[in-house]
């Protein structure tokens, strides 16, 4: 069997379509962004070769507003690693207990994530409505007429307004991530805990945190790199606007491509985000190192 | 000591109830609004159940809102991506776990590279072929990539799968006279009965939802998946909310009905898909 099973053309047969889907759509194009980010290009007609100019335009250019765009997706990373991810581990924390209802909880909670975020987009822009929406009507009926806002339309409520259905729908992801890593928790090490009189919250802090460590750090890296690639939910709800307030990397990267024809410009936005999603993630992995 | 701890219990049942309305009234709302007439969403009942439920929204989704076709558009996508990353990925797997030859752990930790990657990462390059080919606005356009974007996760759970598949299996069919194919297909590719389910699920619910490789390379009408296909309509009916919400129900609808049943299924295959090694 081992002389059969080291035969180089089954080896070859077997790994073939892998390799040709997996280099030809992930692998190749990676280059060739790189490739293009260096071209002045319209997409038709030939390249014109500029060197760096695109990464420095879009680093000193008020007009494309990259670095406002770019602020917003750190500023919803930060959201969603202090907001989002205690409310999931929160949640993980207290349905990991066996607690009565779990199973019904977990599911509920779960699914949000499994609606598409059109839909989704669609439901929020329902409820920001200023004339119909859940959220005015409801400000208008206990008096609070004042209080009421253009949710979407206004500079100052916009990215807010964005934000919250973004934190909201994830918030079961991270939940189940973090559930399964505190259901695997041997419960050997929590009943000796128990026994030695810790409470809950003691049990939690020494015993159940450390233990799912590792499982944070992956949320963590999920939380802050889909955060920086963030672009369904902000396309449908205001696809950048008013005024650029909403704007972020991807929504950038999509009106240069297909607005402006810029696909040199594009490809640049493209790199500088997988540059900086790696670059997070390595990031974040030596915090997790160093508190060891 | 007693009461105290009761008290915490109520609380934390409280505020799960809370965080469970949360999530439960978007779709509550979801499913009264896609049956109410216009008067009644923006005025007499803006959150009770409807007083008349009107079916006709759904109608009027269906047929002039193309939702029929945009479904199907869906469904052709969705499974013929579940069944090419299976394939592709049952194969590549088979090479990496039970083939012998050097640099096997090295590529597996290649293939590892494409659960990071984000689809940013080729869309220029993805177009640009594409639109060469003469492939924007087929089918192809939406399946390729999304195959190629399912196959990390795809190889990540199979190879578990089959590493748990004992050696001996092999060695028994081998002394019976399969070759490499009669092992491959008769004994290894039953077995992987739950991988198959957990991939399909997952790879399933990625393209159901995709936005942005949707919304870019196709531009048909007649081609155009759900996700595309809703924000069109909720173009076209921007007074009239009853059909976009009819449509986002039937949108939905799949998703939740297959989650209602699997529920557990599901969850794993997200955890599977995030949690490696």
């Amino acid at each position: 069997m081992n002389k059969m099973y080291s035969n180089k053309w089954y080896i070859i047969i077997f790994l073939l379509p892998a390799l040709i889907l997996f280099c030809g759509v992930l692998i190749a194009p990676i280059g060739a962004s790189g490739y293009f980010s260096f071209f002045d290009w319209n997409g038709f007609t030939e390249k014109t070769f500029i060197g760096f100019s695109n990464y420095k335009e879009l680093f000193t250019s008020d007009s494309i507003g990259f670095m406002k765009a770019l602020g917003n997706s750190l500023l919803l990373a930060v959201l969603s690693v202090f907001l989002q991810l205690p409310l999931a581990l929160a949640l993980a924390l207290v349905l990991g207990k066996k607690i009565k209802g779990e199973r019904a909880f977990l599911s509920v909670y779960f699914m949000p994530v499994l609606i598409s975020t059109v839909v989704i987009g669609q439901l929020w822009l329902k409820i920001y409505n200023p004339d119909y929406g859940v959220l005015n009507v409801a400000l208008r009926a206990v008096g609070l007429d004042n209080l009421t806002h253009i949710w979407l339309g206004e500079k100052a409520t916009a990215l807010g307004a964005v934000f919250v259905p973004i934190l909201w729908q994830y918030v079961g992801y991270h939940m189940l991530l973090l559930y399964a890593g505190v259901k695997s928790v041997p419960p050997e090490l929590r009943e000796a805990a128990m026994l030695d009189g810790a409470s809950d919250g003691q049990v939690n802090r020494y015993i159940v945190l450390p233990y799912i460590k590792p499982i944070i750090k992956i949320s963590v890296i999920f939380a802050v790199t889909g955060s920086l690639k963030s672009f369904d939910l902000i396309y449908v709800l205001t696809n950048g606007g008013p005024l650029h307030a909403t704007e972020v990397p991807s929504t950038l990267m999509i009106s240069m491509l297909f607005l402006r024809n810029r696909y040199g410009m594009g490809s640049t936005i493209a790199v500088l985000l997988i540059i900086l999603c790696f670059a997070f993630a390595l990031l974040i992995n030596l915090v997790f190192r160093e508190e060891d | 000591m007693r009461n105290s701890s009761k008290t915490k219990e109520v609380l934390i049942y409280i505020g799960l109830a809370i965080w469970m309305i949360v999530n439960l009234f978007p779709v509550y709302w979801m499913f009264t609004f896609s049956l109410k007439s216009n008067p009644e969403i923006f005025g007499d009942n803006v959150i009770g159940l409807p007083k008349e439920w009107l079916w006709s929204n759904y109608t009027t989704a269906l047929h002039t809102g193309n939702m029929g076709l945009y479904f199907m558009n869906s469904a052709i996508v969705a499974i013929s991506t579940i069944i090419i990353t299976l394939c592709v990925a049952l194969m590549a797997t088979f090479a990496l776990t039970r083939l012998i030859w050097k640099g096997r752990k090295t590529l597996n930790k290649f293939f590892m590279l494409g659960l990071t990657i984000p689809i940013h990462a080729s869309i220029v390059p993805v177009y640009v072929t594409l639109s060469k080919l003469n492939m924007l606005n087929t089918y192809w356009a939406l399946i390729i990539p999304y195959s190629a974007f399912s196959l990390a996760m795809a190889i990540l759970v199979c190879v578990g799968f089959m590493n748990e598949i004992p050696r001996e299996l092999d060695e028994s069919a081998c002394i019976d006279g399969c070759g490499v194919f009669g092992v491959f297909f008769r004994i290894i590719v039953p077995l992987m009965r739950p991988a198959v389910a957990t991939v399909g699920i997952y790879t399933f619910l990625q393209c159901w939802n995709e936005l942005m490789f949707a919304n870019v390379f196709i531009s048909k009408n007649a081609l155009r998946t759900l996700p595309v296909g809703v924000q069109a309509l909720s173009g076209q009916y921007t007074t009239e909310w009853g059909p976009i919400g009819a449509a986002l129900v039937l949108a939905t609808f799949p998703t939740l009905f297959v989650y209602i049943f699997l529920s557990k299924k599901i969850q794993e295959s997200f955890i599977a898909g995030a949690i490696k090694g």
